[in-house]
């Protein structure tokens, strides 16, 4: 591996003004799961890696006053994926993270790590999407915060700024009786990378069909999407016709790309399958599938 | 630059100095000489490099030595106790779980972190603690057989 420095700043300031230094040649670093395959690769030169790891709050999960939870952007997968609040409260983000890769790279890789990779794969990111998270970046400016629909800018982009870095990921307290389901295809029916995956979240409301809906698509664009008309149409019906045309319109939401792991038409028609599995499911899991007329049917 | 690093292997305490881009796994082999851990895919893939770190499996390629300072590591080489093989060692010798051994110390690595979280694992369970440890022999079907029969061993010990 080309040689690089490996540096561990002591606070926010010395991290910021660390990245800025030089056009590219630092880079933060968590887990390394991406970053020393890319230097392994020659696909990037750092002279320095910048551990963001042990600066305060950074591998803690904590409860907010106003009850959102804050997981520090170097918790590992593993780490959120057994959290207790995060099973109880976001089950549908312990998914996500649980499918990523093997057990002892789960020990490794982190969450904020798969955020600002920015693969439209990562594993974390429809999760993130239906849950509304809000992620908090530290930079020369100070602190923002964005939606993380806005963060991911294109395939391997963000919306960070020079000088600036992940700190936190911030979930909304999870609605009562809200439901959720990560599909994921991979080649392997375990610890693969996702070919595309769907993850589909509701909770009870006053609409039409009882519920309101999200619904997230990951590697079927240059970010990952939401699907709105799906959720829509879903807000306002869920009998069996419903739930089918609404896997087809999430299916519509999608702009996949053909390359090595699939083609582009087999990655929309899994999107509709996959929806369809998912919308059922969450509608098993909120006891309304019954009364959506789907009755017990497998 | 080199980072002075203190940490713990296999128990005996290591004062090192390594180079920032240095991974651990080749800090094990080509400083400490510890050569049971492989090198088989310096990609996070096969598994083969994995130790624990602070009691939890991890690929060693993909750690930076400096990372583990103030950690302490067990290898292979740490598995047996005052040449009493580990439960897992005899029952992967007992079922026939080897064949070329390359993929051996990081399949025991990780199916000796597993035992310690879960003494008593399903099938299924074993199958997904071990995804991330390929072996191009086996078949891996004798290595699960061996994991089963290492839990029951563990089992009779303890009750
Ligand atoms: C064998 C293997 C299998 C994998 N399987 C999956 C999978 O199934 N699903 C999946 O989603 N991913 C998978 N990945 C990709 C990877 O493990 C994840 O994306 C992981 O979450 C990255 O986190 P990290 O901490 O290791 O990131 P790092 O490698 O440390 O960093 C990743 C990138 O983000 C930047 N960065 C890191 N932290 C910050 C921060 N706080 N602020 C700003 N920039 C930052 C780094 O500079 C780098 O560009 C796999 C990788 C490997 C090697
Ligand atoms: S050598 Fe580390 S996972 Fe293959
Ligand atoms: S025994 Fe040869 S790779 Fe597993």
């Amino acid at each position: 591996m080309r040689p690089f420095d490996y540096i561990i700043p002591k606070d926010h300031a010395e991290a910021s003004a660390l990245l800025a230094e030089g056009s590219g040649a630092a880079r933060a670093f968590q887990g390394g799961t991406d970053l020393l395959i890319r230097v392994r690769g020659g696909f990037i030169r750092p002279e320095r890696v910048v551990d963001l790891k042990s600066l305060p709050g950074m591998q803690e999960i904590r409860l907010g006053k106003d009850g959102w939870l804050v997981i520090g952007a170097a918790c590992t997968m593993n780490q959120v994926a057994i959290h207790p609040l995060v099973r109880e409260r976001y089950d549908l983000l312990a998914q996500g993270t649980a499918s990523v890769a093997s057990y002892q790279l789960r020990n490794r890789a982190t969450i904020g790590g798969n955020c600002c990779n920015a693969s439209p794969a990562a594993d974390t990111a429809p999760p993130l999407f239906c849950l509304d998270t809000i992620v908090e970046l530290y930079g020369p400016g100070g602190v923002r915060r964005l939606p993380i629909a806005d963060f991911y800018v294109g395939p391997g982009r963000t919306a960070l700024q020079r000088g600036e870095f992940l700190t936190s990921i911030h979930l909304p307290p999870s609605p009562t009786g809200a439901q959720g389901v990560y599909n994921k295809l991979g080649r392997t029916k375990v610890g693969d990378i996702a070919v595309m995956s769907v993850a589909v979240y509701a909770w009870p409301a006053a609409t039409q069909s009882g519920l309101t809906w999200r619904i997230a698509l990951g590697a079927v664009g240059p970010t990952p999407l939401r699907a709105p008309e799906a959720e829509t149409a879903l807000a306002a019906d869920i009998s069996p016709a419903g739930v089918v045309a609404a896997a087809q319109l999430a299916a519509g939401a999608s702009r996949p790309i053909d390359d090595i792991r699939a083609s582009a038409a087999y990655r929309r028609d899994m999107v509709r399958v996959l929806a369809r599995r998912g919308i059922e499911k969450v509608l098993d899991l909120t006891g309304l599938r019954d009364l959506s007329g789907l009755g017990g049917a497998a | 630059m080199n980072h002075t690093i203190h940490f713990k292997v296999n128990g005996e305490r290591y004062d090192l100095s390594v180079p920032g881009h240095h991974t651990l796994l080749q800090v094990l082999r080509e400083q400490l000489v510890l050569t049971g851990t492989k090198n088989g895919c310096e990609a996070g893939e096969c598994g083969a490099c994995a130790v624990l770190m602070n009691g939890e499996p991890v690929n060693s390629c993909m750690v930076l030595a400096a990372e583990a300072d103030g950690a302490e590591i067990v290898t292979i080489e740490g598995l047996a106790h005052d040449s009493q093989l580990d439960p897992l060692q005899d029952a992967f010798i007992e079922a026939g779980a080897i064949q070329c051994g390359f993929c051996t110390p990081g399949v025991l690595v990780n199916a000796r972190a597993l035992l310690n979280r879960n003494s008593d694992p399903s099938e299924p369970e074993i199958r997904e603690a071990l995804v991330g440890n390929l072996c191009r022999c086996t078949g891996y079907i004798r290595i699960i057989e061996a994991v089963k029969m290492a839990a029951r061993a563990g089992k009779e010990v303890a009750g």
